[in-house]
């Protein structure tokens, strides 16, 4: 394992060598040292080049981290972001008017995909965008003055963030079971009344299904006074091919750090625009990017929003992650958008079709763009599971599928292969995971206590939630390392 | 075969609960504990609380999910077990005993029998 950088520090130890410069010295005390690693330009470039060596990205290989959209970040999307990055939002819009052409240009972009009168970009994540699209419900619901709709029905299916998302914006949160792969109808209606605000739902669903009675679906909730949120996470599926506002869906949110091929994960800034159908337009977070054609023609940020529910993140949104989905979908264009979700069904396929006969596919029929196998029986026969599979997969060089989601299916792997990679890359992955489960038959211990080849191996999660150890120094100023 | 004690009763969300005198006691089973691993926190209410029969009345945090806890009966809320603070663990490993949730008082006995029996509930989790 790599030390921390403060335990190569040597006292007295330089990465630079500066010329004698007058001081200014008027014999004040002087300020405590910083406590900075005292090592050499070599230390620093040895020490960050081994911890890369140590990650795993979409760069390194493949990726199938199920709802993740693991897809590759064209690198000319951030040649393209790099022009802007002098700019600062402080600036008077005349003097961003190139920029904002083409934040206004994505919304338009974005609203030609998805069907939507308009989107707001502020939002910085796929959660950030749920609370987003939740308040706008509220605002809605209250401005009609129908205050009783407190209720937000959410399938037993959902991503974890559908009810903290609701929660965090106020509505109790009710779970709406599943039927063959799809929502319950009749567990829909039972739940249906006067004091449900909406429906959040995402399709493809989380069994990577697409849920073919959503028509009636919405005609239910909308009759009953609600609204559909869409959950785009599996927005990758559907591009160019069904719309989200087509389906009866009223808001919906977009995950560009998927879908439109942003850097995604590592703790890094993602994007998470929200579209609203024309009701609901007046209670977009302030500010909007207008147009306004006199004189020429000008961008500008619209404050003058009355019913607005406020502004959700400081300017417009992480500007930098907008102008990365501008390029991509400017490069790609309609047709290439939909080829790339037309290609990433036919990967996530192709995957289950080679798997299904060795691994247990619950639902398996056609799948969009990811699907779900079950290792149950593995468990019951040689007591493997689905995270001994999953970490058997890192010593063959593969970043491990999502595990433990959806909820409704036990010991499941869930895998997105994107439709960024080769068949060369998709027949190795399933040769690896056809192998494994021969040795998950042949030598269980062997699965049981991968990974073999990692640095770390398995860690004691229940520490690492309860005791994490997340300071360089101790209460007394001592690294802690030595302390131990 | 997971243990499934005959003398307890059980909800299909799989807590169990043991009538002690005029106290019920409330867990979840090792059925449950083993399918959510290694659990890291319990959020329970407090004493005093009412809880309804199959209302929710906590969560249980493992590593790999987060779920609601059930009442398998209506009653009120006697006593918490003071040492889940601490050692959330409690519950994997000694799911019966050791690892008890929170305890009811005033609690509904007629509806035990509408909760499963150790017979029905194994049927319930396929073993």
């Amino acid at each position: 394992m790599e030390r921390l950088i403060f335990e190569y520090s040597r006292a007295g130890r330089r990465a630079h060598t500066l010329p004698d410069a007058p001081s200014v010295d008027f014999g004040w005390p002087e300020r405590q040292a910083l406590r900075l690693p005292e090592v050499s330009e070599i230390d620093v470039v040895r020490h960050y080049t081994r911890l890369s060596r140590q990650n795993y990205g979409v760069d390194n290989g493949f990726y199938p981290l199920g709802s993740c959209t693991m897809k590759y970040n064209p690198k000319v999307n951030e040649k393209f972001a790099e022009k802007f990055a002098g700019r600062n939002p402080q600036e008077a819009d005349s003097a961003n008017q190139d920029l904002l052409s083409k934040l206004y240009a994505t919304e338009r972009m974005l609203c030609q995909v998805f069907g939507y009168a308009r989107f707001t970009l502020q939002p910085a994540a796929g959660a950030h965008g749920e609370f987003t699209g939740l308040l706008i419900i509220r605002a809605y619901h209250r401005d009609r003055g129908d205050a009783r709709r407190t209720k937000i029905l959410v399938p037993d299916a959902a991503h974890g963030t559908n009810p903290a998302s609701c929660t965090l914006a106020g509505f109790q949160q009710v779970s709406i079971k599943s039927l063959q792969g799809g929502v319950d109808i009749a567990d829909l209606k039972k739940h249906l009344d006067d004091t449900v605000a909406g429906l959040m739902l995402t399709n493809p669903n989380t069994l990577g299904l697409f849920e073919k009675n959503i028509l009636q679906i919405a005609d239910l909730v909308h009759t009953a006074g609600g609204l559909l949120y869409y959950d785009g996470a599996n927005a990758n599926a559907t591009m160019g091919i069904a719309k989200p506002a087509a389906m009866g869906f009223d808001v919906c949110h977009i995950n560009l750090h998927k879908t439109f091929s942003t850097p995604h994960g590592g703790g890094g800034p993602g994007a998470g625009p929200v579209g609203v159908s024309a009701a609901l337009v007046p209670y977009l977070p302030c500010p909007v990017l207008d147009f306004a054609p006199e004189d020429g023609g000008h961008y500008y940020f619209n404050y003058a929003l009355p019913k607005s529910i406020g502004q959700v993140h400081s300017f417009y949104g992480n500007v930098g992650v907008l102008l990365k989905a501008y390029a991509y979908l400017r490069i790609q264009g309609s047709a290439g958008l939909k080829k790339a979700s037309a290609l990433a069904v036919l990967n996530a396929n192709y995957l289950k079709a080679r798997l299904q006969k060795v691994y247990d596919i619950p639902y398996p029929r056609y799948c969009q763009h990811e699907f779900v196998i079950s290792v149950q029986n593995f468990k019951k026969q040689y007591g493997v599971t689905a995270a001994d599979i999953a970490k058997r997969l890192m010593d063959y060089g593969y970043h491990p599928p999502t595990v433990y989601f959806p909820l409704i299916v036990p010991e499941c792997l869930m895998l997105e292969p994107t439709e960024t990679e080769a068949k060369e890359e998709l027949d190795a992955f399933c040769d690896a995971l056809l192998q494994i489960a021969e040795e998950v038959r042949t030598n269980p211990a062997l699965v049981k206590s991968a990974p073999h080849s990692t640095i770390i191996g398995r860690p004691d999660e229940v520490r690492a939630v309860k005791e994490p150890d997340l300071n360089y120094f101790n209460s007394l100023g001592v690294f802690s390392a030595y302390t131990r | 075969m997971s243990k499934i004690p005959a003398e307890l009763r059980y909800t299909a969300e799989h807590e169990w609960v043991r009538i002690e005198g005029q106290t019920a006691v409330v867990g979840i089973t090792e059925h449950a504990q083993a399918e959510l691993g290694d659990i890291v926190f319990v959020e329970l209410p407090a004493v005093g609380v009412k809880v309804a029969q199959n209302g929710d009345f906590g969560v249980v945090e493992s590593v790999k999910t987060v779920s609601n806890l059930y009442s398998p009966l209506s009653g009120t809320v006697s006593a918490i077990n003071p040492q889940l603070a601490e050692h959330a663990d409690l519950v994997n490993k000694d799911p019966y005993g050791e690892g008890w949730l929170i305890k009811l008082k005033d609690f509904a006995e007629a509806e035990l029998s509408v909760l499963l029996d150790a017979a029905q509930y194994r049927e319930k989790i396929g073993e």
